[in-house]
């Protein structure tokens, strides 16, 4: 019997020994590299140890302390409004006798079929200078004279939380739709039973409900948030001032735009991998605790 | 009452939906118009299509773009279908410990950064003599602890009497996977391959590292460098973004409901 267990496990180990190697080769080696290499310093391909310098650099770095800023700005602002969004669709969209409920589905989720870059081009050409987003506030009478989007840090920033709410809340509410639907219908009718109203039932039934979701989502679009990169690059490019830039654009400057300094650069990384791991911990106490 | 609310959500509803299908129609429109139109805020049909398409074909290399784009997608796509599904199946049918630990291990991937592994990366494909080829741009991703994971899941719903029935049959063991599993899981490779080749299509930062000249280039890397210039022809633009997001759309319409289980498998 033992020795038939082993040949079966042996087996299973063929079959993932070339995705676990290709996995640990493209992934965790790299992984360990870049730790290696934020001890190092140097141009080229000339590098030298020097401890934690590049570390201690990193706290009077006003570039890298401006991206992390902006990437956690973006975080804490833009999770929110897109996980509420996509929650409070999905709760329209699953009320039973809606009509229309197909087209208002497929019309939302739509934008997360365009790439990245696409969409981010047709932001930064929607929100120009004299573009159409202008033109319609001001016929609305909502603003006077044209907003320079692009050219104000505060207007850029809005412009690059608006795109990437419009990308992804319909990516969240699919989710968000799915676990309702799961929810069995006789728990409602019993709370309108005891009288509990609409709003009520929403959040002592449906939020409690969906709690593993809004984790797996708050989860998976932080980690998204940290990596910003695509949509910052193509619709400021950083501008204006570095006032948009993410620690995913600091890093790619540091590594092919200024004078590449892969010690440096990797150093930066690691702090967002610092920051990954301590807000997924927080997020995993948190949606743990009141379960 | 009842009804006045109604008309709230179909009020709100209506305008999630505008918003969210405004930027495809400003894309369609604004391949017929010129870039100072657009710039403008020009709204309406114009008269520029043709002479766009042919600015496009002309100043850029769009056709080798789209060919490189396709042959990253569907090898990428393809390799990754079968080393995940092979990896999935493995973990899940042939479960040990030991299995159990390094599949732990393989999900800790999910939570780094790329940009804490580009340039790692970056090194190790100069150091293959593979920069600025397809392969590179393909590689790094040819298997994510994302996919093994959605192929275990779904692994779980798989009937494993099919696998002893095979095994009485005389069936070698990966004459089992082949013949028996990969033919059940269809749709489960089906919404897999949507999903990966949608990302493959669509990346962007490894290929703009790693494909460094013109005629290498996919359509993301096009559209961000005519974008980016420094007088950016938008109408050209907007066609080229029309060609990238098409074939997405299209499988998108297509494979609706395929696209949507395979975004959900994964917290089933």
């Amino acid at each position: 019997m033992g020795g038939k267990w082993n040949k079966s496990s042996l087996i299973g180990w063929q079959f993932v020994a070339l995705p676990s190697a290709l996995i640990l080769l493209f992934s965790f080696y790299p992984m360990v590299q870049s730790l290696l290499l934020s001890f190092q310093s140097g141009k080229g391909t000339v590098y030298s140890y020097v401890g934690i310098d590049n570390y201690i650099r990193l706290f009077s770095d006003p570039m890298f302390l401006q991206a992390v800023f902006n990437t956690l700005l973006y975080l804490v602002i833009q999770v929110p409004i897109m996980l509420f969004l996509g929650l409070l669709i999905a709760h329209l969209l699953n009320m039973p006798n809606l009509r229309f409920k197909g087209f208002y589905r497929t019309a939302i989720f739509l934008p997360c079929v365009t790439s990245l870059v696409s969409y981010a081009v047709l932001f930064k050409s929607i929100f120009s200078l004299d573009g159409i987003a202008n033109q319609l506030l001001m016929s609305l009478h909502i603003i006077n004279e044209p907003i320079a989007w692009l050219m104000d840090p505060v207007w850029a920033r809005i412009v690059i939380i608006a795109a990437i709410t419009w990308r992804w809340t319909g990516y969240n509410m699919i989710f968000y739709l799915s676990a309702m639907q799961n929810i069995d219908p006789s728990i409602y009718e019993a709370a309108s039973i005891d009288g509990a109203s609409k709003t009520r039932q929403f959040f002592s039934i449906t939020v409690p409900m969906l709690k593993p979701i809004l984790l797996f989502t708050a989860i998976i679009s932080t980690n998204g948030t940290l990596q910003l990169f695509d949509e910052v690059v193509n619709i400021t490019n950083g501008g204006p001032g570095n006032s948009t830039m993410t620690i995913s654009q600091y890093i790619y400057n540091l590594s092919f735009v200024y004078t590449p300094n892969f010690g440096y650069a990797a150093t930066v990384s690691y702090a967002i991998v610092i920051i990954v791991a301590v807000l997924a911990l927080i997020q995993l106490k948190v949606g743990g605790e009141k379960r | 009452m009842k009804r006045l609310r109604m008309s709230l959500v179909h009020l709100f509803l209506i305008a999630a939906s505008i918003i969210s299908l405004f930027p495809f129609a400003w894309m369609l429109i604004g391949m017929t118009n010129t870039s100072s139109d657009i710039v403008k805020g020009k709204f309406s049909i114009g008269s520029m299509f043709s002479s766009n398409v042919t600015k496009l074909l002309e100043t850029t290399t769009l056709g080798s773009a789209f060919v490189n784009s396709f042959i990253v997608a569907i090898v990428g796509t393809a390799g990754t279908l079968i080393l995940s599904s092979m990896a999935g199946y493995g973990f899940e049918v042939y479960r040990t410990k030991g299995k159990d630990k390094l599949f732990g291990l393989l999900m800790l991937s999910m939570m780094m950064p790329f940009a804490a592994v580009m340039i790692p990366l970056f090194r190790m494909f100069s150091g293959f003599g593979l920069l600025n080829s397809l392969v590179a741009a393909i590689l790094p991703s040819i298997t994510t602890a994302f996919m093994i994971f959605f192929f275990m899941q779904n692994t779980k719903s798989f009937p494993r009497e099919l696998l002893q029935a095979g095994r009485v049959d005389g069936l070698g063991e990966f004459q089992l996977f082949t013949r028996i599993y990969v033919p059940t899981m269809q749709p489960t490779y089906a919404a897999a391959g949507i999903i990966t080749f949608m990302s493959y299509w669509n990346n962007f930062l490894w290929p703009l590292i790693i494909l460094q000249t013109q005629d290498k280039k996919t359509l993301p890397l096009i559209v961000s460098s005519l974008a980016s210039s420094y007088n950016p022809d938008y109408g050209v633009i907007m066609v080229a973004i029309v060609i990238t997001t098409l074939p997405t759309v299209l499988v998108f319409f297509l494979l609706q409901k395929r696209f949507v289980q395979g975004m959900l498998g994964s917290v089933k």
